[in-house]
C-alpha cells in the first residue's frame, strides 16, 4: 500500500462515518403545535428537500391542523403522505396546503412524501 | 395600539381569504390595515391558511369595506362561498395547472438534456479513432465537451442538485442526491482533468474526462422522470373520472318557473326537473315522474334501474328513457357521489400492511447506498493495478450511486393500491383502506346473510291461510295495524300485502317488539301476537295439528311463516318468500371456483334455510340465528382456522361484519353501511363479492411482483454496479447503463401497476 492508497481508506473510512452520523445520529428539529382560539393546533412546516420541523409535537383529541408550505417545484415532495390518518394530498408548489385531521390516540405516526424519501413524524401526546 | 378588547355582543365575525401574502411581514401588514379600519374589533391573519378573521361592528363597517380595506393595503380578497371550497368534488384547478406546467418544463429539460447528450456522446467517442485524434488538441476538445456539458447540468440537472442540497439542510437524503453526488463527482474529476491536466500527468494519471457520462445520465434520469409523471397522473385517473361526472347544472323549479342554475346554487329541498338524457344534477327523492336510470357511474350495475315517485335518485347518474321531477334531498359534499370519492380517496391514502418492509428499507436505503458507493471506491482503490485505479474507483462509485433506485421500492405498493381501489371503485366495489385490500386476499371463507345478499332481502306475501275461520278481509287490517310499527321486512311485507288488498286502517296500541320473534300489540281492543313459532310457544299459543299441518306444507316450499294469534288463540298463518336474485348462483359458483368456501346464515329456520341453500348450491348454512348471534357464527367460522369475509346489508349486522376479517356491506347507499364495513359493495348482488375478492388477489398480485422487482433490481444492481463481477467476468458496469437500468426501474413498477386498469371482471 502506497502513500496515496493510505490517505484515501483513511479519508473514506471518515466519510463513512461522516454519513451514517450525518443521517441517522444527528438530532432532528422538535416543534410543539401553537393552539389557536379555536382550540385547533396548528404548525406551519415548509417543504424544502425535506420538512422542517420534522418532529412535530401534538396532544390527543384536538384537532390538528398542519399547515405545508412547499417551497420548491421538485417532484419528490409534491405528495404528502400520512397513511395513518388515511391521508394522501397533492401539495401545490409555493403554496399552502391545510391539513386538517383529528388524532384520537397518543402515539408517534409518520409522514412521507410519495416515494417515502422525505419523513417526518408526529407525535401525538 | 392597545391590546383589542374582548369580542362585545353585537359583533359579527368575517373570514376572508386574502391573495398575495407572502411572507410574515404581508400577513402583520394586512392585519394592522384591518385592525385599523373604524368598525373593526379585533382582527387576526392567518399566512399559512390566507385567511383573515374579523370581528367587527355591522353597524359601522361590512363586508365590502372590509375588502376594501385589504384591496387598500395591497392585497387581494379571494370570494367562495366555504360549503364549495369544502367540497371534495370542487376539483383543484390551480394545481392541476400548475402540474401541467411542472410537467412541461420537466419535458423541456429532457429535450435540452437529450440535444446535447447527443453531441456529447459521438465528441467523446473520437479519441477511439487515433488517426482523428491526432489532428485535434485533446485539450480543445475538452473545453468544447466542458462548454456543451454545461448547459445540461445547470439547467437540465439543476433540480437535482437544488434539491439534494435542501435535503441535506434537513439530513435527509433522496434519489436527488444519489444523482447529483454520482453525475457531480464525474463532473468535478472531468472539470480537474480539462483545467489542470499537467497535475494529472505529474501524479502518473491520463487527464480522462466523463463528461459524457455526466450528460447521458442526467438525460436517461429525466426520460425516467418524464415518463414516471406521465404514468403516475394515470394511476390516480380513476378518481379523476369520478370527480369529472358530477352534473354542472341544474334545472330548477323556484317560484313556478324552472331555471337553469349552477350546481353549487342548488340548495336542499329544491324541486329539480330532469328530461330523458340529462344527468341528475344531485341526490333526491322522485317526485312525479318515472323513467329508467344508469346508475353504472356510482354502482357498476349496467342495466339501467326503473325510478318511479318514492324512490332515491343520485346525481351524476344519467337519465334514460322518461323525465321527472325531484326534491334535492343532499348536496355537495353529502351525495353519494362525493361519499365515494372521499372513500376512494381515504383508500388511497392508506398504507398497506405489507408495505412495511419496504418502507422501513427506503427509510435507510440513500445514506447506504452512499456509504456502499464510497467503500467501492477505496476498494477499487486499494486494489486495481495502479495506472487504472483512480478511473476504475470513480467509475464504480458513480455507477452504484445511479443504479440504485429508491422510487421502485417507495412506487412499488401505493401505485397498485391507488390503480386496484379506483378500478374497484368503477365496478361498484369501495374499498375502505389498502389493509382491506389485503385482508380479501387472504379470504378463505365468505359468510353470506341469506337475506338481502342471496335473496332480495324484499320478502313478499304469498299465502294467507285463517285457521280460525275468519274471514281474510277482517283479519288482515288488525295484523296490517301491528306490523305498521314494526321496522322489520317481513312486516313490511304484511303491511304491503294488506295495502295491496284494501280495506280499513286501524292503528295499535301498546305495541312490543320480539327481538328475532315478531311482535304484538292491541288493536280494536284485541291482543295480537304476530311472529315466528317460538314467539307463540313462549306465549303459551297451542297450535293444532290442522294448522301444524298447514305450516308444515309452506316450510317445505322454503317460506317463512308468520303466526297471528288473536286474544291467544291461533288465527291464521302468513306465508312470506323472499325471491332469489338470478346473479346468486353464478356468484357462488364462482367463488367456489376460485377456492372459497361460501356458508349461509340466517334467522329462517332449518327448512327454508336449507332449500334456499340447495337452489344456490351452497353447502354449509347456520338457521335460526338471532341477529345478536350473528358475530358468533363469525367466531365460530374463524375458530376453525378460516378468514372470513361476512357480507351482509351493514346495518343490523354490523358488529359481525366488525367481527369477521373483513366486511362487505351490500347494496350501499347508506352511511351506516359505509362506515362498517371495510367494503362496499354499490351493486346489490353477489358478484361484487366476486370482483372484490378478486381484484384484491390481482392487486396483491402486483404488489408482490412489485416489491419483488424493486428488491432483486436493487439487491443485483448494486453490487454488479460496484464490479463485484469484475474478477470473475471482467464485467464492469457503465454509469450510462446504470442510469438506463434506474429510469427504467421505477418506470416498470409503474407500468405494472398500471395494468390492473385493464382488470375486468369475470362474469
Amino acid at each position: 500500500m502506497d502513500t496515496t492508497q493510505i490517505i484515501v481508506t483513511v479519508v473514506g473510512v471518515g466519510l463513512l462515518a461522516f454519513v451514517g452520523w450525518f443521517f441517522f445520529l444527528a438530532p432532528h428539529r422538535v416543534a410543539a403545535a401553537v393552539s389557536s382560539s379555536a382550540g385547533v393546533q396548528q404548525v406551519d412546516i415548509v417543504v424544502k428537500g425535506g420538512y422542517s420541523p420534522n418532529v412535530i409535537e401534538v396532544e390527543h383529541g384536538k384537532p390538528v391542523q398542519l399547515n405545508f408550505y412547499r417551497d420548491e417545484e421538485n417532484s419528490c415532495s409534491e405528495e404528502l403522505l400520512l397513511p395513518d390518518f388515511n391521508i394522501r394530498r397533492d401539495l401545490a408548489p409555493f403554496k399552502t396546503t391545510a391539513i386538517e385531521f383529528l388524532p384520537q390516540q397518543a402515539g408517534t405516526f409518520e409522514f412521507t412524501c410519495g416515494m417515502h424519501m422525505l419523513r417526518g413524524s408526529l407525535v401525538v401526546k | 395600539m392597545g391590546p383589542p378588547p374582548a369580542p362585545t355582543a353585537g359583533t359579527e365575525t368575517a373570514t376572508l381569504n386574502i391573495e398575495g401574502m407572502t411572507c410574515a411581514s404581508c400577513s402583520n401588514f394586512v392585519e394592522k390595515a384591518l385592525s385599523r379600519t373604524p368598525g373593526v374589533q379585533r382582527a387576526t391573519v392567518n399566512l399559512a391558511s390566507e385567511k383573515a378573521t374579523i370581528e367587527y361592528l355591522p353597524g359601522q363597517v361590512d363586508r365590502a369595506g372590509l375588502k376594501a380595506a385589504v384591496e387598500q393595503a395591497g392585497y387581494g380578497v379571494h370570494e367562495s362561498s366555504p360549503a364549495v371550497a369544502a367540497n371534495v368534488l370542487a376539483s383543484d384547478e390551480e394545481l392541476d395547472a400548475r402540474k401541467a406546467a411542472a410537467y412541461q418544463t420537466l419535458k423541456r429539460r429532457f429535450q435540452v438534456a437529450v440535444a446535447l447528450a447527443v453531441v456529447i456522446m459521438p465528441l467523446s467517442m473520437l479519441m477511439l479513432w487515433p488517426a482523428m485524434m491526432s489532428r485535434i488538441s485533446t485539450p480543445v476538445l475538452n473545453y468544447v465537451l466542458l462548454a456543451l456539458t454545461l448547459p445540461v447540468l445547470l439547467y437540465s440537472g439543476r433540480e437535482f442538485y437544488v434539491s439534494a442540497w435542501n435535503g441535506l439542510t434537513h439530513r435527509t437524503a433522496s434519489m436527488d442526491t444519489l444523482i447529483a453526488v454520482g453525475t457531480g463527482a464525474a463532473f468535478l474529476y472531468s472539470l480537474a482533468a480539462t483545467l489542470i491536466p499537467h497535475w494529472f500527468m505529474q501524479h502518473g494519471l491520463m487527464p480522462e474526462v466523463y463528461y459524457d457520462t455526466t450528460a447521458t445520465i442526467i438525460a436517461l434520469i429525466l426520460l425516467g422522470k418524464v415518463l414516471e409523471s406521465r404514468a403516475k397522473s394515470k394511476t390516480s385517473a380513476a378518481i379523476k373520472a369520478l370527480m369529472g361526472l358530477q352534473a354542472r347544472m341544474a334545472r330548477v323549479v323556484r317560484n313556478g318557473q324552472e331555471l337553469d342554475l349552477p350546481i353549487e346554487q342548488v340548495v336542499v329541498g329544491d324541486e329539480v326537473v330532469v328530461r330523458p338524457g340529462e344527468k341528475v344534477a344531485t341526490d333526491g327523492t322522485i317526485l312525479t315522474g318515472n323513467s329508467a336510470v344508469d346508475e353504472s357511474m356510482l354502482t357498476g350495475e349496467s342495466l339501467p334501474v326503473e325510478k318511479k315517485a318514492g324512490d332515491n335518485v343520485f346525481g351524476a347518474t344519467l337519465n334514460k328513457t322518461g323525465s321527472f321531477r325531484f326534491r334535492v334531498s343532499k348536496v355537495g359534499a353529502e351525495t353519494m357521489l362525493a361519499q365515494i370519492v372521499k372513500l376512494v380517496e381515504e383508500a388511497q391514502g392508506s398504507r398497506a400492511p405489507i408495505q412495511q418492509l419496504a418502507d422501513k428499507v427506503s427509510a435507510v436505503f440513500v445514506p447506504v447506498v452512499i456509504m456502499i458507493a464510497i467503500a467501492t471506491f477505496v476498494v477499487w482503490f486499494d486494489l486495481a493495478p495502479e495506472a487504472s485505479r483512480v478511473p476504475l474507483a470513480l467509475v464504480g462509485f458513480v455507477a452504484v450511486l445511479i443504479i440504485a433506485c429508491p422510487c421502485a421500492l417507495g412506487l412499488a405498493t401505493p401505485t397498485a393500491i391507488m390503480v386496484g381501489t379506483g378500478k374497484g371503485a368503477e365496478h361498484g366495489v369501495l374499498i375502505r383502506n389498502a389493509e382491506a385490500l389485503e385482508k380479501a386476499e387472504k379470504v378463505t371463507t365468505v359468510l353470506l346473510d341469506k337475506t338481502g345478499t342471496i335473496t332480495r332481502g324484499e320478502p313478499s306475501v304469498t299465502d294467507f291461510l285463517t285457521t280460525n275461520g275468519d274471514t281474510p278481509a277482517h283479519l288482515l287490517p288488525l295484523l296490517a295495524a301491528v306490523e305498521r310499527q314494526s321496522e322489520h321486512p317481513l312486516a313490511e311485507a304484511v303491511v304491503r300485502y294488506a295495502d295491496t288488498q284494501g280495506g280499513l286502517r286501524l292503528t295499535a296500541t301498546a305495541f312490543q317488539a320480539y327481538e328475532g320473534r315478531g311482535a304484538g300489540a292491541t288493536v280494536d281492543g284485541q291482543v295480537i301476537l304476530l311472529g315466528n313459532r317460538r314467539l307463540l310457544s313462549e306465549h303459551n299459543v297451542v297450535l293444532s295439528t290442522d294448522t301444524e299441518q298447514q305450516a308444515m306444507q309452506l316450510l317445505s316450499q322454503a317460506k317463512t311463516v308468520l303466526y297471528a294469534a288473536i286474544g291467544g288463540h291461533v288465527a291464521a298463518l302468513i306465508g312470506v318468500a323472499d325471491t332469489v336474485r338470478e346473479s346468486s348462483r353464478a356468484a357462488i359458483q364462482a367463488m367456489q371456483a376460485d377456492g372459497i368456501e361460501v356458508v349461509m346464515m340466517t334467522g329462517d329456520n332449518q327448512q327454508t334455510a336449507a332449500k334456499v341453500a340447495e337452489q344456490v348450491g351452497i353447502k354449509r348454512y347456520f338457521a335460526e340465528v338471532l341477529p345478536a348471534d350473528k358475530a358468533g357464527k363469525v367466531k365460530e367460522l374463524q375458530a376453525e382456522g378460516r378468514v372470513v369475509a361476512m357480507v351482509g346489508d351493514g346495518i343490523n349486522d354490523a358488529p359481525a361484519l366488525a367481527q369477521a376479517d373483513i366486511g362487505l356491506a351490500m347494496g350501499g347507499g347508506t352511511d351506516v353501511a359505509m362506515e362498517a364495513a371495510s367494503i362496499t359493495l354499490m351493486r346489490s348482488d353477489l358478484q361484487g363479492v366476486v370482483t372484490a375478492i378478486d381484484l384484491s388477489r390481482q392487486t396483491m398480485r402486483t404488489i408482490k411482483q412489485n416489491l419483488f422487482f424493486a428488491f432483486v433490481y436493487n439487491t443485483l444492481g448494486i453490487p454488479i454496479a460496484a464490479g463485484l463481477l469484475y474478477p470473475f467476468t471482467g464485467w464492469l458496469l457503465s454509469p450510462m447503463l446504470a442510469a438506463a437500468a434506474m429510469a427504467l426501474s421505477s418506470v416498470s413498477v409503474l407500468t405494472n401497476s398500471l395494468r390492473l386498469r385493464g382488470y375486468k371482471h369475470s362474469a
